[in-house]
């Protein structure tokens, strides 16, 4: 999607689902999370989508490498655990150079109330890199938009691994006592 | 419990003829079954990534509803994804068949016995999870309409064949996973990047 308007817009939430949607992504799977309820209930909600919910996050490795295969685009949203179970499974993206986009919310990693997300939250970028997947950051809502068409331009015109990891800054704190 | 099906022999009945089928095949012994049936640029041989077969084959058949879809495992690559099972059979894709060519044991790593070798029954818990057509077939009779019923493309369906626990000579698919991918995407029409 070269030359696209990459001009932030105020609902973030909005803009993955809108810039993978431009990209031409016909597939997302993933495994819920509240920072990507937007973008599920929109692709859940498009007929030109197929949705498909993963019972573990390695699914959707599998899930987007066989639509690639049969010659359409997909991307993978998830939480930043999840990304712990798809490690052996990414071994078949880096061997066989299928594209692949995930875009990550991420726990574990600012203002986390519950210290058991720690240790994944702050192994997720490295767990990525180390399994040949090229990272980038978004803290602000301006940063969603432009890093994901980046990311999601190396992915599907560079056959690149790339993951978009959505930081907790950006997110929101979660709250545990209403 | 394995059983008494030569597994070379069915899989090359389940492969004759093929026509349009798309085809993905389960690391280790699966895969060298498919690949004695004769190479075909519409084969996608895993080699790694376990448990990675029949979500492969979910994506592909969503993407290619008018071709059928034959994914080709064992049982203990199977186990590995055993819950891609609950994930295809919301989705239903009625081109897509699971064969799990069961012997009841890890057969590249000893032999040892697997899960389905001890009780576990993949064509029950497919039943359980919504799979519309299953069945477990036990001797060479039943290889044919299988064949047949990949074809039909009437339902989403999961086959287990019971097969003798044998290690068989190895016949080596092409490991070079770029040009497979590549392969098959040509052959139907999709250019490299």
């Amino acid at each position: 999607m070269p030359g696209m308007d990459t001009t932030p817009s105020p609902g973030w939430r909005r803009d993955v689902f809108d810039v993978l949607k431009a990209h031409g992504v016909r597939h997302l799977a993933y495994v819920p999370d509240a920072g990507h309820a937007t973008a599920i209930a929109m692709a859940e909600a498009d007929p030109e989508i197929e949705a498909t919910v993963l019972t573990t996050e390695e699914e959707g490795i599998g899930l987007l490498a066989g639509a690639w295969l049969g010659g359409q685009r997909g991307a993978l949203l998830m939480q930043s655990s999840g990304v712990g179970n798809c490690i052996n499974t990414l071994g078949l993206v880096a061997s066989a150079r299928f594209p692949f986009l995930t875009v990550v919310t991420m726990r574990g990693d600012w203002a986390e109330f519950n210290q058991h997300q720690n240790p994944m939250g702050q192994a997720t970028e490295a767990a990525l890199k180390l399994m040949g997947v090229m990272t980038w950051r978004a803290d602000e809502p301006a940063q969603v938009r432009p890093l994901l068409h980046g990311a999601a331009t190396m992915a599907f015109d560079a056959e690149g691994a790339c993951a978009l990891l959505l930081g907790q800054r950006l997110i929101g704190e979660k709250e545990w006592v209403k | 419990m394995s059983g008494i099906l030569e597994r070379r022999a069915a899989v090359a009945a389940l492969l004759r003829d093929r026509a349009g089928l798309l085809v993905v095949s389960g690391l280790g012994s699966p895969s060298y079954d498919v690949m004695a049936a004769g190479d075909h640029d519409a084969n996608h041989y895993l080699w790694a990534a376990m448990g990675s077969a029949m979500t492969m084959g979910l994506g592909l058949a969503l993407a290619q509803p008018a071709r059928p879809v034959a994914v080709i495992t064992g049982d203990g690559e199977a186990l590995m994804g055993f819950g891609a099972l609950a994930t295809i059979a919301l989705k239903r894709p009625r081109n897509l068949a699971i064969i799990i060519l069961d012997n009841g044991h890890f057969g590249e790593t000893g032999m040892q016995p697997s899960h389905a070798g001890q009780g576990i029954e993949f064509a029950a818990v497919a039943h359980a999870c919504g799979f519309p057509q299953t069945e477990t077939i036990r001797d060479e009779a039943g290889v044919e309409p299988l064949r047949r019923r990949i074809h039909a493309m009437e339902a989403l369906s999961l086959a287990v064949l019971k097969i003798r626990a044998e290690n068989l000579p190895r016949a080596l698919p092409p490991r070079d996973g770029v040009f497979v991918k590549n392969r098959f995407r040509a052959a139907l029409g999709f250019a490299p990047s």
